[in-house]
């Protein structure tokens, strides 16, 4: 937001007029538009698009699909359900931005939901403290991960293709192939995370795991855009190479953004395991290549140095509202997936007609 | 254009360019004319890049194009291979004329240009390489005995025998890939053949594999086009030589007619224009210092003592090592011995260390590695020290702005502001904000590497006070602008204050005479050997040009 404030002005006006020479653009130079106005309000339009992208797709299923579709109970679970791949995809909007990719997220999200359930049971500890174990042993995989990339110089792509493997494989020997079930009793509020918010409490409006989302939502922006590490991140996606001569500690930031990504992914873990109330080594097959859809719709560039977590956030809740509206409306599921593919492909192929129009 | 071209009459005899030769011209051979170009020109927005060139190749001829860089000989050469179209000229192809739309078409109509870098598919066969885009093929299907079959014509000529049609051309010496290229040319039925730079990359052996192969497509009556610097190759493998010099042809005439010393006075032969400011200079303490430091594979030895307050140049022809050096002193690529002191600090150090102490690189490469073109401009400026732009080490986009327009304002940068993306820049802006980080990280040594190639005059011009303020510890850069604007901004806020202290540069140079005008003291690079240091009243252009093509 400070930017638009101090970009009001325009830059040049200080100058005085006799002094300024007015520079007449060359036929192979963009022209400068000339009025502030009109740049601000492109800027905003770009910031903006995709939260009118969002507001096209759920007035749409409002129009077709029944008249509970745009009930706040039914928000409300768009909310919930968005949640658990909203918070994987914070990491991903990390990993992506700097140019790489991690598909170890969805073994990840089942290998937390496994520590988890066993240190409840086996380890006798509280629900606080398992979720930390959960957390802490998927940060531990994105760090493999992050060191295994720097280190051996390996593509990310094939490096996390072998993580997710390997990940799955650790969660299924957690679990001796198995489910863990927990004793409710030991629950508490971990079952509580992504449920639906009961009468007495109405103040909250949504349920605590989404409320999560939202807050860490806003510290990755802010981490993105007003700290070194965020600001490092975007250099090494847009050029590695000039990150690297100007200094940034490519290694490091990397193999961090992986970490951080793992610790997201088993985040999304504890919000799983809320939802199952059991450790399911077999859970969220796939989820990374929902996660990777929810960054690219909200305009991650594959090829790194772009990406917000706002669009993120809007791409996966696209993806929510199209299968809560189209299971309201009684589509099959196959209508569903047709749907959200073309969906990402129109998604990608409408941000690069808009870069090549302001480029 | 098209009309005026065809309705001009070929011409019959008239040599080419005839005011300009300061040479005499060879005499008319019997031989037949393969390729003639006439009157070529073609600017590049305000750069003459080549005015009234003419040049004529006939059959079993070799035809040297020498010139410094940034004398035309590529462009010149892309014309001619279709790459480039010229704004006014004639050309004509065995008689015919000749007006290639795209390198295809030229390929078709037999010019063939063989690049400097290769441009072969690295995973595939050798074959597959030669016959690339016109395999033989019915119904779709590729006929591999026809392929095979005119493949091994084409490579038979080269008596190699590590040319064999399976061969991977990945596995292949860069020799070897070389021959593949041109027996793709060959394949085709090319008979103009355009060499650039071909041994710049290529060992001792290879050379003379390769100077045998074109004596023998000269036999073939092929004509052949070859680009160099290197002087002393061209006097064992051409025929003919015409010099280029800043677009145009000054001299031309049989190879064994003009001695080395002629086609350097006229590769050089330029006054030095008042484009170059020096103010007197103090040398002071010494900053950098370097002993027999050497490279994974260049430099093979370098030493050279850099002071406060001084220009130091090095000379060279490109692929002499000059950016390896550069690269080694900034730890971008490991030292393999030799040693080196950058202020109190000595040995090798990661780049990440050399900007704390207080050195800076600027990239040769803008788009590949000196500037991150999908960032905004404050980004590219700032990204070395995102440091001082607020509380608690955050960076706050509002400062880095405003430390950024600073820039913006000083060395003239044309934007809309520094949030723009430096991608949709000119060169000569996007050169100005790779500069510009050096300025705002404020380092004290500055490595400068080919820092004004590809942008105008007038950004040259800036960019020579530039480093002319910087040695001299004054102001940042004298004013294009009169002094005195925003002189509140000037000092608020933690930007590093205006330059006071002299600032020590060495910088990597392909064209002499702007070495000549800027630098205190020049070395030149010759094959990975840093030479020793003249002070530049001891030396003139055409002794460095000597000793950089290795005489």
């Amino acid at each position: 937001m400070k930017k638009k404030k101090s970009g009001k002005q325009p830059f040049d006006s200080a100058q005085g007029e006799e002094r300024y020479v007015p520079f007449m653009p060359s036929g192979d130079e963009a022209p400068i538009p000339n009025s502030q106005f009109f740049s601000n309000w492109r800027r905003w339009l770009n910031t903006l698009s995709p939260i009118i992208a969002l507001f096209v797709v759920f007035e749409l299923f409002v129009l077709i699909a029944p008249s509970s579709f745009a009930t706040a109970r039914n928000m409300e679970m768009i909310a919930r359900q968005t949640t658990i791949v909203g918070v994987a995809a914070l990491g991903m909007t990390l990993v992506i931005i700097s140019g790489g990719i991690d598909l170890s997220v969805g073994s990840i999200v089942a290998l937390s939901t496994v520590v988890i359930a066993w240190l409840l049971r086996y380890a006798g500890v509280g629900p606080l403290t398992a979720a930390i174990g959960g957390v802490a042993a998927a940060a531990l995989f994105g760090l493999l991960s992050g060191v295994l990339i720097t280190r051996l110089r390996v593509v990310p792509f094939i490096v996390t293709l072998g993580m997710m493997l390997v990940v799955r494989g650790a969660a299924k020997g957690i679990g001796r192939e198995q489910k863990i079930d927990v004793d409710p009793e030991r629950l508490r509020w971990l079952e509580e995370l992504l449920a639906s918010v009961p009468k007495e409490r109405n103040w909250m409006l949504l349920p605590p795991g989404v409320w999560i989302m939202i807050f860490l939502a806003i510290a990755m922006a802010a981490l993105l855009r007003y700290t070194r590490l965020g600001r490092h991140t975007f250099a090494i996606g847009s050029n590695e190479q000039t990150a690297r001569l100007c200094g940034v500690a490519v290694e490091r930031v990397k193999m961090l953004v992986y970490t951080l990504c793992g610790a997201f992914a088993g985040l999304a873990g504890v919000m799983q395991f809320s939802r199952l109330t059991v450790g399911d080594p077999t859970v969220a097959v796939g989820l990374e290549l929902n996660v990777i859809a929810a960054v690219v719709i909200g305009g991650g560039s594959l090829s790194g140095g772009e990406g917000s977590i706002l669009g993120t956030l809007v791409g996966a809740l696209i993806m929510t509202i199209i299968a809560s509206g189209c299971t309201q409306r009684g589509y099959p599921n196959w209508v569903q997936e047709i749907i959200t593919g073309a969906i990402i492909v129109i998604a990608v192929a409408l941000d690069r007609l808009r870069h090549r129009r302001t480029a | 254009m098209a009309e005026r071209i065809n309705s001009q009459q070929r011409p019959t005899s008239s040599p080419l360019g005839m005011k300009r030769n300061k040479v005499s011209l060879h005499p008319e051979r019997s031989r037949r004319v393969r390729l003639q170009m006439q009157g070529v020109s073609k600017r590049f927005g305000a750069t003459i890049a080549l005015e009234d060139v003419g040049i004529k190749v006939a059959a079993g001829e070799v035809l040297a194009l020498v010139g410094e860089n940034g004398a035309g000989k590529s462009t010149l050469m892309k014309v001619c291979s279709g790459a480039i179209k010229p704004d006014a000229g004639r050309m004509w192809l065995d008689g015919a004329p000749y007006r290639p739309g795209n390198p295809l078409e030229a390929r078709r109509a037999g010019v063939a240009m063989i690049y400097q870098e290769l441009s072969l598919t690295p995973h595939m066969s050798v074959q597959e390489n030669i016959m690339l885009g016109m395999e033989p093929s019915k119904l779709g299907v590729i006929l591999w005995k026809q392929v095979r079959q005119r493949a091994i014509e084409a490579i038979k000529e080269f008596d190699n025998p590590e040319l064999t049609p399976d061969a991977r051309v990945s596995r292949l010496s860069v020799g070897s890939q070389q021959l593949v290229e041109i027996a793709r040319a060959l394949a085709i039925g090319c008979n103009v053949l355009v060499l650039d730079e071909p041994t710049s990359s290529l060992t001792q052996q290879d050379v003379k594999r390769l100077f045998e192969i074109i004596g023998r497509l000269k036999k073939q009556g092929k004509a052949i086009v070859y680009i160099s610097h290197f002087i002393e190759e061209v006097k064992r493998v051409a025929d003919r030589v015409t010099v280029l010099r800043d677009g145009r042809v000054v001299g031309s005439n049989d190879v064994a007619a003009i001695s080395t010393d002629e086609i350097v006075s006229l590769m050089v032969g330029r006054q030095v224009e008042e484009l170059y400011p020096r103010s007197a200079r103090q040398a002071g303490e010494v900053v950098l210092e370097i002993e027999d430091l050497a490279g994974p594979d260049k430099p093979k030895s370098a030493s050279l003592t850099l002071r406060r307050g001084e220009v130091l140049g090095i000379a060279g022809l490109v692929g002499a090592g000059r950016t390896e050096l550069l690269r080694c002193l900034f730890g971008l690529e490991p030292v393999r011995k030799g040693r080196i002191k950058l202020g109190v600090y000595t040995g090798p150090a990661s780049p990440v260390k050399r900007w704390m102490q207080g050195a800076g690189l600027l990239s040769e490469n803008r788009k590949e590695e000196g500037l991150a073109l999908s960032l905004s401009v404050a980004d590219n400026v700032t990204l070395s020290r995102l440091k001082g732009f607020g509380p608690l080490g955050l960076v706050l986009p509002g400062r880095q702005d405003k430390a950024t327009r600073r820039w913006l304002e000083k060395l003239d940068i044309r934007c809309r502001g520094p949030r723009q993306s430096v991608s949709s820049l000119s060169g000569g802006n996007q050169q100005k904000v790779a500069m510009a980080r050096l300025l705002q990280h404020d380092v004290d040594v500055l490595l400068l590497d080919e820092p004004t190639r590809r942008i105008d005059v007038a950004a040259k011009a800036l960019a020579y006070k530039l480093i002319n303020a910087l040695a001299t510890g004054g102001e940042a850069v004298p004013a294009l602008r009169p002094a005195g604007i925003l002189p509140a901004e000037r000092n608020k806020g933690k930007m590093p204050s205006p330059h006071r202290q002299p600032k020590a540069v060495l910088m990597v140079s392909s064209y002499l005479p702007e070495l000549m005008g800027v630098c205190d003291r020049v070395a030149v690079m010759c094959r990975g050997r840093l030479g020793p240091t003249h002070r530049i009243d001891e030396v003139n252009e055409h002794e460095l040009m000597l000793e950089a093509t290795g005489k």
